[in-house]
């Protein structure tokens, strides 16, 4: 069952289009990483999909209409937004006594025991808990939470590299299992790399790349071409093409791995390069 | 702390697709009530700390008294008729302290969780905004009213009790004192002017201000205060009326209805106030609830589109 389906979903700001008629669908079970530059349109999709905005197009998240039955929606969803978000005045007991009295799927037990391998204590207020403590306690309210769809809107904007680590380590091991989805927007490609099973690009508020990360290595190559065949290599219609360390690097879509390997060496291309390749070639196509 | 033990958290194994209950509306309500006096502690504290200095005041005087160093008037028994007067003035100023706290919250409520971003974590749980604005209003309306009727009884209460322990030390009589106060008609009063006055005549101030809280990007006092003014003066200079102004200012005396239901009151007793159609089949007390509702139904629809600023 697609967990998330969206036709021709547009959003307006005035007259910035935001989202520009986007086609999309999740299947029930992965883990969508959504990446994009500043002001892709990342954000804006999420809320559509979380209902916190009003939109055009088709929309259906888990079967419902984000937008007008959000109210249900919420027992089946849960995110995290982009910035810290728990207001700063409460305590940690009272956050945890709030949620476990308002949320049906909420797993009070779940949400201490994941605290109490922090130095979190239960009388402690947001406001005297550094950036990272308010994540992990944040992440721990909503691993606690029995959602269908997880959303991450930068979850780990401004942590620390341990705290990042120890963020995605604890979201496949503890809370990953195959009957939840989940969306993760973030600028540090790199280390949502092997958590993720599908990838799409968005940009200028449109989808430019959807596919699974099983078919980015059939699909996408990367060859670091000797400068003999580099004619050759150009004519084969790279997407894209850098320099590195003195030698010309060309991304190909769909090339014949044979062919490639006479070109020079080739490697799946990691998602950052892979990134800034498919989006300036969306820039130089336009 | 944890008063609520989770019912739910066996229906969390495998429960994919499975239908979980939702959580009554009763529940959410009271959680998200809870949730604002976390959040607003000025609420009872400060109230409680007008009575507490009133109070001190109170004991200085009467030990000022027992000690022969000045008299007052309210411990004179040649003077019944003023013994009431500091039981009025303790109601009167909890009564303002009240007014005053639940206009600085209801101009706050809406406007602080899109400051500091946290209308994204609320917005994140299933508690709709129906819920979240009718608890907000519920704050002002109905349990600041019973806070501090709750405060204002403990208050004269231990007045009495001040006043009856000067007397006896003194080798004076207390049945005067507490026969001529009928100190329980005098709550039951009261508690009808908080529930009647703060509760349903002043409702549409809090509810505008609600609205506007949840309604301003920026400077929300400014915006729930220069209209009203604007409009008032410009009545003022257009047709030389102030239909507008005594509109407005007849929402926090309780109107000249309310002002002599309570004067009555205080004058003959608790029959007369008590019979509620008086009350009731007063206009403008329809037309307040219809204001409040109008403007709590803008509020709920404005805070479905509203995000942190």
């Amino acid at each position: 069952m697609a967990c998330i389906e969206a036709r021709g979903l547009r959003k307006e700001f005035g007259t910035t289009i935001a989202l520009d008629g986007i086609d999309l669908c999740v299947e029930e079970g992965r883990i969508l990483g959504l990446i994009g530059p500043n002001g892709a349109g990342k954000t804006t999709a999420l809320n559509t999909i979380l209902g916190l905005l009003p939109y055009q197009g088709q929309l259906q998240v888990l079967g419902r209409d984000p937008w007008t039955q959000r109210n249900q929606l919420m027992r089946d969803v849960s995110f995290i937004a982009d910035v810290a978000v728990l207001p700063r005045w409460i305590k940690v007991w009272q956050v945890l006594d709030y949620v476990a009295g308002v949320h049906p799927r909420f797993d009070r037990a779940k949400a201490e025991s994941f605290l109490a391998k922090t130095s979190i204590g239960p009388t402690r207020k947001v406001r005297e808990l550094s950036k990272g403590m308010v994540t992990q306690l944040h992440l721990a309210l909503v691993m606690a939470i029995d959602a269908r769809l997880l959303v991450l809107d930068e979850p780990t904007l401004g942590l620390d590299i341990l705290y990042r680590k120890q963020f995605y380590d604890s979201l496949l091991n503890d809370y990953f299992d195959r009957c939840r989805t989940v969306i993760v927007t973030t600028h540090q490609v790199e280390e949502i790399q092997n958590v993720i099973t599908d990838l799409m690009f968005i940009n200028r508020g449109r989808i430019v790349l959807s596919c699974s990360m099983d078919e980015i290595e059939s699909r996408f190559l990367e060859v670091m071409v000797h400068p003999d065949h580099l004619a050759i290599a150009r004519a084969l219609k790279p997407i894209h093409e850098r320099q590195l360390l003195g030698r010309s690097v060309l991304t190909f879509d769909g090339i014949d791995r044979q062919q490639a390997a006479e070109l020079g060496d080739g490697r799946t291309p990691g998602i950052a390069d892979l990134f800034v390749a498919v989006i300036e070639a969306q820039g130089a196509s336009r | 702390m944890s008063t609520q033990s989770n019912v739910v958290s066996e229906s969390s194994l495998g429960s994919q697709g499975a239908a979980v209950a939702a959580i009554p509306v009763t529940r959410l309500m009271y959680w998200s009530i809870r949730r604002e006096l976390w959040e607003n502690r000025a609420i009872y504290v400060a109230t409680v700390a007008v009575a507490a200095v009133f109070l001190f005041g109170f004991s200085i005087g009467t030990v000022l008294w027992l000690a022969g160093i000045h008299s007052v008037p309210w411990l004179d028994p040649t003077q019944p008729e003023s013994l009431r007067k500091p039981y009025e003035f303790a109601e009167d100023l909890i009564m303002a302290a009240a007014l005053i706290v639940a206009m600085f919250y209801s101009v706050d409520a809406l406007y602080a969780e899109r400051r500091d971003r946290s209308i994204l974590f609320w917005k994140s749980l299933p508690v709709s905004d129906l819920t979240v604005v009718l608890s907000k209003a519920s704050i002002p309306i109905v349990i600041l009213p019973l806070l501090a009727f709750a405060i204002a009884v403990v208050t004269q209460w231990m007045m009495l009790l001040i006043s009856s322990a000067a007397l006896l030390i003194s080798g004076r009589s207390v049945s005067a004192l507490w026969s001529q106060l009928s100190i329980f008609e005098m709550w039951l009063m009261l508690f009808f002017h908080f529930l009647c006055i703060h509760g349903l005549w002043q409702s549409p101030i809090y509810a505008w201000l609600l609205l506007v809280s949840g309604w301003a990007r920026r400077a929300p006092i400014l915006w729930a205060v220069l209209p009203p003014l604007a409009i008032g003066f410009g009545e003022k200079v257009a047709f030389n009326t102030t239909h507008f102004g005594s509109l407005i200012g007849n929402r926090f005396t309780g109107g000249s209805e309310g002002a002599a239901i309570m004067e009555q009151g205080r004058a003959m007793g608790p029959s007369t106030i008590l019979t509620p159609a008086h009350f009731l089949i007063n206009p403008g007390l329809w037309i307040s609830l219809a204001f409040t509702v109008a403007f709590l139904a803008a509020a709920i629809r404005i805070r479905r589109y509203r995000g942190p600023i």
